[in-house]
């Protein structure tokens, strides 16, 4: 699989860009890569390293850390049921049971057709909204396991293709610093004074 | 008493608004309604002054941090050693304590307010780039932070030379990948850095001092940065005129489970009970279905639990932690007659063992000890023994007296917050409190539970060497 495109490595570069160092941006860049093969391939992998600077193995080393990451692929869709004490309390387990058998797989799972995997995730911060569940992290609330079939029906036949991206792509808007705005980052070894405001409002008002 | 659709989970109420007052309005997070609503007069108000000025204002609010540790921010900042540049100012929007959400509508919802709150961070702070840290699972707030930061440097209020004065800072939105972990301060450091998520050995106990890059460091959570635009605009004495001394403003409250209407409310911090939230017409309105109460957990997912003998107590640090517990993230949970104890203790002891990082032995191995040992009594297969070994485990983690609330009707007295811990970080312990709670104040259930123990030699688990 694939290496960041030419179009992704001038995101990654102006992402390292932001950081005084460039290793700062290694989840950044695991997120990107995620945005466009759907999971986080080897040989992604090898080029995040090229463009900040470390060893691949850094790269898996730190990326496995994380929950959010695949290293193998799932489905397009990943849906996310929360179990944690709220949704428990509110009927989690019966959401999960709904999800598997529409699905006609278990928990940690992915349909054969490779458009779903279901997980069973950790707080999702919707508690007052319990029992909730995320598909590609995007929520739905107070759901029932009627509602869960429909969700599911629904995800198959496209129409949520506006609302829900596929797997890996987060947010659809990126920051973006201007150039003539920016002020850019620096590496600390080479900074010792205190910045400008703070210099000139020793010597009598900042502004 | 109202609900906004396009705010789910939120309810306003007939009390003073610090930092949901712009909830009401449906684009809340766009630039022109922010503006509309005397949005970033809180950062003229602060570049019109100097630095020590405004960190003074901050300091006098007595503003206590929002993330859990409840320490005051204008303390906090002070921390930084004299002298060292650069400094920087980390944001944490990693929410993910169990029962709470706060900073997730904070950042949805009005995400310019949160932007000022740290720009008149780093402003009084003299704190040079600022990273704001949003967890990885919340692709909405993700977005409008992201909009929002686009737009406040396209007018102006954030980069180079802000509103023609001497200001002047970058914030660079960063993304979380799905650590709990990671809120913990020096842990969430090291992601940023681009490491894996684990805390760091204490001392230093504050980043202050060595954080990101080695360098001074303020982290501060989302709810306590959304703060500074009113005291910065209103001042310190208007803030502290809400509230009482030790606890002044207002503070977010998820309050979610068994109750009639659950939701995220702004309270009037440190006068609120726990009565007036579970049972109040504005708040909750009681319990589902007309059931009693039977317990609660006051503070997040890593707080003793409480029982109704503690409903009266105020939404006040100090008291809360006389009596057993703590405030932590601002979040209840609550349980009705129906609950089953051991159950629900086991889906909080299963979320600590599964997000512990491995870096401390009692945390690694005694979560998914614990998780492991209640989870064969909940499915019926324990014996009276396993409740011993529980807490037995327990002890490893959280050795000597461990904090709990009274009751009446078992004769027990309240052990006062906080523990003590084996461990770097609260992960570890987090993972015994729900143990802890359930066991001592519903042995009963759990007894119900278990077989007798069969009689054999059972080894004990802190036995090293010896007479054996």
């Amino acid at each position: 699989m694939a290496r960041l495109t030419d179009a992704n490595v001038s995101i990654a570069e102006e992402i390292i860009a932001r950081y005084p160092r460039a290793k700062s941006a290694l989840i950044p860049l695991l997120h990107l890569a995620q945005e466009q093969d759907g999971w986080v391939t080897d040989e992604a992998m090898r080029h995040i390293a090229e463009l900040i600077g470390v060893t691949p193995a850094e790269v898996l080393g730190t990326g496995t850390f994380y929950e959010m990451f695949k290293f193998e692929p799932v489905g397009k869709y990943l849906i996310n049921v929360c179990g944690t004490m709220s949704c428990a309390l509110l009927g989690a387990d019966d959401l999960m049971h709904a999800a598997e058998e529409e699905l006609g797989i278990h928990e940690g799972g992915t349909t054969d057709d490779g458009m779903f995997t279901l997980h069973r995730a950790e707080c999702q911060a919707a508690c007052t909204e319990a029992p909730c569940l995320q598909v590609n992290y995007r929520f739905k609330f107070r759901a029932t396991p009627v509602e869960v079939r429909q969700l599911i029906s629904d995800l198959r036949s496209g129409r949520l293709d506006d609302e829900v991206p596929p797997h890996g792509t987060l947010a659809r808007i990126r920051q973006h610093i201007p150039a003539d705005r920016g002020v850019g980052a620096v590496d600390p070894a080479d900074v010792t004074e205190p910045p400008a405001w703070i210099s000139a409002a020793s010597q009598g008002g900042a502004s | 008493m109202t609900s906004f659709p396009w705010a789910p989970g939120f309810i306003e109420g007939n009390r003073p608004q610090i930092v949901t007052s712009r909830f009401q309005y449906e684009d809340s997070f766009t630039l022109e309604r922010y503006l509309a609503t005397g949005g970033y007069e809180g950062l003229r108000s602060a570049l019109a002054r100097s630095p020590q000025d405004m960190h003074e204002e901050v300091r006098s609010s007595t503003l206590l941090g929002r993330g859990g540790a409840g320490f005051p921010a204008g303390v906090k900042w002070g921390l930084t050693p004299e002298g060292v540049y650069p400094r920087y100012l980390v944001v944490n929007g990693d929410e993910s304590e169990p029962g709470t959400y706060k900073d997730r509508l904070l950042m949805e919802r009005d995400p310019h307010q949160l932007i000022e709150g740290c720009l008149i961070a780093c402003y009084a702070a003299g704190l040079s780039r600022c990273f704001l840290y949003i967890r990885g699972e919340m692709a909405l707030a993700q977005e409008r932070v992201a909009a929002a930061l686009n737009d406040a440097y396209a007018a102006g209020y954030i980069g180079k030379n802000i509103l023609g004065s001497a200001f002047s800072i970058d914030i660079v939105l960063h993304w979380g990948a799905g650590a709990y972990v990671v809120g913990e301060e020096t842990a969430l450091i090291e992601s940023l850095e681009g490491n894996r998520g684990m805390p760091r050995l204490k001392p230093p106990y504050f980043p202050a001092a060595i954080g990101l890059y080695g360098q001074p460091t303020i982290v501060n959570n989302v709810e306590t940065l959304s703060n500074l635009p009113f005291i910065a605009t209103k001042g310190a004495a208007e803030y502290t005129a809400i509230g009482t001394e030790s606890s002044p403003g207002t503070r977010m409250v998820a309050v979610s489970g068994h109750v009639r209407r659950p939701g995220v409310y702004e309270i009037i911090n440190g006068t609120t009970t726990f009565r007036d939230l579970l049972y109040g017409e504005e708040f909750c309105q009681g319990i589902r279905d007309g059931n009693d109460l039977k317990a609660f957990v006051p503070g997040g997912g890593s707080a003793p639990w409480f029982l109704p003998d503690q409903l009266d107590l105020p939404f006040e640090g100090r008291l809360v932690g006389a009596a057993g517990s703590m405030l932590g993230s601002g979040a209840i949970m609550v349980m009705d007659s129906t609950t089953d104890i051991p159950s629900a203790a086991l889906t909080l002891t299963k979320f600590y063992a599964h997000e512990s990082c491995g870096k401390c032995v009692p945390c690694r191995e005694g979560g998914t000890w614990l998780m492991r040992i209640l989870d064969r009594v909940v499915e019926g297969h324990g014996t009276t023994d396993d409740l011993d070994l529980l807490l037995e485990v327990g002890e490893s983690i959280c050795p000597g007296d461990m904090p709990h609330a009274a009751s009446a009707d078992l004769q027990l007295e309240a052990t006062p917050f906080p523990y003590k811990m084996t461990t770097i970080c609260f992960v570890g312990p987090s993972a015994y409190v729900p143990v802890h709670s359930a066991l001592t104040l519903f042995r009963s259930e759990f007894e119900a539970r278990v077989a007798p123990s069969r009689s054999r030699t059972r080894i004990p688990v802190t036995a090293v060497g010896g007479d054996s």
